[in-house]
């Protein structure tokens, strides 16, 4: 049993703490102790993915207690991926954080960065529902300091719709775990594959229940319309890189439903048929298009890089909702490119924001900086809207592969390539507002407030525009892996045995009262 | 005792969502909390409704009750009051920066009429 795979929970959990504590005062020992965290997070995980490649599955048992009873840590190559996703992101978000000095304008920003990275890790690698709520609101309660991270009152005003609507979806998900226990008598994934297949065709009834209402709860995180109202207004007011990291978060989502959807509830369970193609699918279209008219629709450039948020979780989850392996592969594929694409986007429109008074889409004297801002945000725009050569076209063509010859082929068609073009018509309309039509603007002269962003965040931006790049070149390489991810996903056969056939503590086969 | 669990259950998460949906910042914490007692009771019923027997197994103990829905209770419990602390200071912050506890945003002739009357 490897120690490592519980280290990306640890690990953010003690420097946090520490950095409150210790480095109170002293942003550079914050920075450095934040910097210097984040890249093991990144080694780690990358070393954990690369253990998992051949399809074993990795298991850490808390306090040695065997799987039903106790508490269990999983890594399989979807958990992993999206560890190492997130380590990755977080580190250049971080850099953008110390280039642009957000993370000196209030206070604790490194503190509850850490927290929050702990609550995004735990959630992709435990193997146990009621942990992920525990990590659901560890990564919630950090969210809320950071959402609100250097005040203001519009901010605090959009904090308080996001901290209620997630209490909310906590509500929810509470009650689902309820009826969940309540019918099987566990809240491990594992044992729950196994025992919701006991359950007999008469007594489906709570079992159906909470099968809907954890949807609900996962489609709340990941910003399903008509679920999303929390996204718009809390990430548009949330600090640039905050906002950029939270483009993992509706990931979370995502991630819970391939999870508890491909093992607990397989699509062809019964019990459940007819929740992913009758409902979650017309769902993810509706957003889809919902959130690339927003794009077009937007009046300044954070609220249209929100909408295009919501606009590519719809394109994940109609991806998703399809539960083929096709289906699940392209949806991880697009994952990546999404999670890139999004905090690209938050991070050049803080670049603008830097350079210009605010991000109304109206036409107001040039962008200090324009030259490469504007050159950064035609290439973001290009990934986002989907366009040739970024991985955002790869990614569209993998999801319209993936719904060829279902049942509801040409409706996806038709919204996907519907909205690609709405969105592209959104994102020029707005890179010509602020980049071009400047020039012919005649604006006040003094704008000595207004500074050029600093050379590291345009190094962050640069560089996760690279890893989008690098997403685009490997294509063949990653979506192979995803491939082979979904395969994983969907005979779960390993993981189950792996989790509840290893020894440990308590593990005599005992006579259950279920 | 079911009926009594289960009426109480029921009416403290219809006279939540009622309060939640009154769009004013006290109101809606109000009801978040009664939402909260609601879903703990629905998770300590979970394990069915045992009374006067210990949360303990072992041998020779023939009446026993779930004792894991209590832990996740207790869980919940926690994690609901530190995230009603939470609500209450931020929400009070947006109140005394803004002067409004409306939790949803205001249309903009709203905001004006607003600004107009004293």
């Amino acid at each position: 049993m490897t120690h490592w795979i519980i280290a990306p929970i640890i690990l953010p959990a003690l420097l946090a703490p520490f950095i409150v504590l210790a480095a109170r005062y002293h942003i550079g020992i914050q920075r450095v102790f934040s910097v210097v965290g984040v890249l093991a997070l990144v080694a780690i995980s990358a070393s954990l993915a690369s253990q998992v490649s051949d399809g074993s599955v990795l298991l850490y048992q808390l306090g040695d207690w065997a799987a039903p009873f106790g508490i269990v840590v999983v890594g399989d190559r979807l958990s992993t991926m999206m560890v190492l996703l997130t380590c990755v992101l977080a580190l250049f978000v971080l850099l953008y954080a110390i280039g642009s000095g957000w993370d000196n304008r209030g206070r604790h920003f490194h503190a509850l960065f850490q927290f929050q990275l702990m609550g995004i890790l735990g959630a992709f690698l435990t193997g146990d529902l009621f942990n992920l709520f525990v990590f659901f609101e560890v990564l919630l309660i950090a969210s809320y300091g950071l959402m609100i991270h250097a005040g203001g009152n519009a901010r605090l005003k959009a904090g308080v719709q996001y901290v209620l609507f997630n209490l909310i979806g906590s509500t929810l998900f509470l009650f689902a775990l309820g009826s969940i226990y309540a019918e099987t008598g566990t809240l491990n994934m594992a044992d729950l594959a196994e025992r919701v297949q006991l359950i007999g065709p008469e007594e489906t009834v709570g079992i159906r229940v909470a099968a809907v209402l954890l949807l609900l709860v996962f489609a709340i995180k990941a910003a399903l319309v008509p679920l999303h109202f929390w996204l718009p207004s809390s990430y548009a007011e949330a600090p640039a890189p905050v906002a950029a990291l939270f483009a993992i978060m509706t990931k979370v989502g995502a991630y819970s439903i391939i999870r508890v959807y491909t093992m607990i509830f397989p699509p062809d369970l019964e019990v459940t048929s007819g929740l992913h193609d009758l409902w979650l699918l017309p769902a993810a279209l509706v957003s889809l298009a919902i959130g690339m008219i927003g794009v077009l629709a937007a009046k300044k450039l954070d609220r249209l890089v929100a909408f295009s948020i919501i606009g590519s979780m719809g394109m994940v989850l109609t991806s998703i909702a399809l539960f083929t392996p096709e289906g699940i592969a392209a949806a991880l594929y697009y994952i990546v490119h999404s999670t890139l694409a999004g905090a690209t986007l938050f991070l050049i429109s803080d670049l603008v924001r830097t350079g210009r008074d605010n991000l109304d889409l109206t036409p107001q004297p040039p962008v200090k900086g324009t030259a490469i801002t504007a050159g950064l945000f035609f290439a973001g725009a290009i990934a986002m809207a989907g366009l040739p050569p970024l991985s955002g076209f790869l990614g569209k063509l993998l999801v319209l592969d993936a719904s060829y010859g279902t049942d509801l082929m040409v409706w996806i068609w038709f919204v996907v390539l519907v909205s690609s073009l709405i969105s592209i018509l959104g994102f020029a309309r707005a890179g010509s507002v602020i980049f071009w039509k400047a020039h012919s603007v005649e604006g006040p002269e003094d704008t000595e407030h207004l500074t050029t962003p600093t050379t590291m965040s345009y190094c962050a931006v640069g560089g996760l525009l690279a890893l989008l790049a690098a997403h685009t070149v490997f294509a063949g390489q990653v979506h192979g892996y995803t491939t082979t991810m979904a395969g994983q996903l969907f005979a779960p056969d390993t993981y189950v045995a792996t989790v509840t056939q290893t020894p440990g503590k308590l593990s005599k086969p005992t006579k259950e009262d279920h | 005792m079911e009926l009594l669990v289960a009426s109480a259950i029921g009416i403290m998460t219809a006279g939540g969502l009622y309060l939640v949906l009154r769009l004013r910042t006290f109101p809606v914490i109000l009801g978040m909390s009664l939402l909260t007692y609601a879903v703990n009771v629905f998770l300590f019923a979970s394990g069915r409704l045992t009374i006067g027997a210990p949360p303990i197994l072992r041998d020779g103990v023939e009446i026993y009750t779930d004792p894991l829905p209590q832990a996740l209770v207790l869980t919940a419990i926690v994690i609901s009051f530190g995230m009603t602390a939470v609500v209450v200071m931020i929400s009070l912050g947006a109140f005394l920066g803004s002067d409004d506890d409306h939790v949803d945003d205001l249309l903009e002739e709203e905001v004006t009429s607003a600004e107009g009357t004293p």
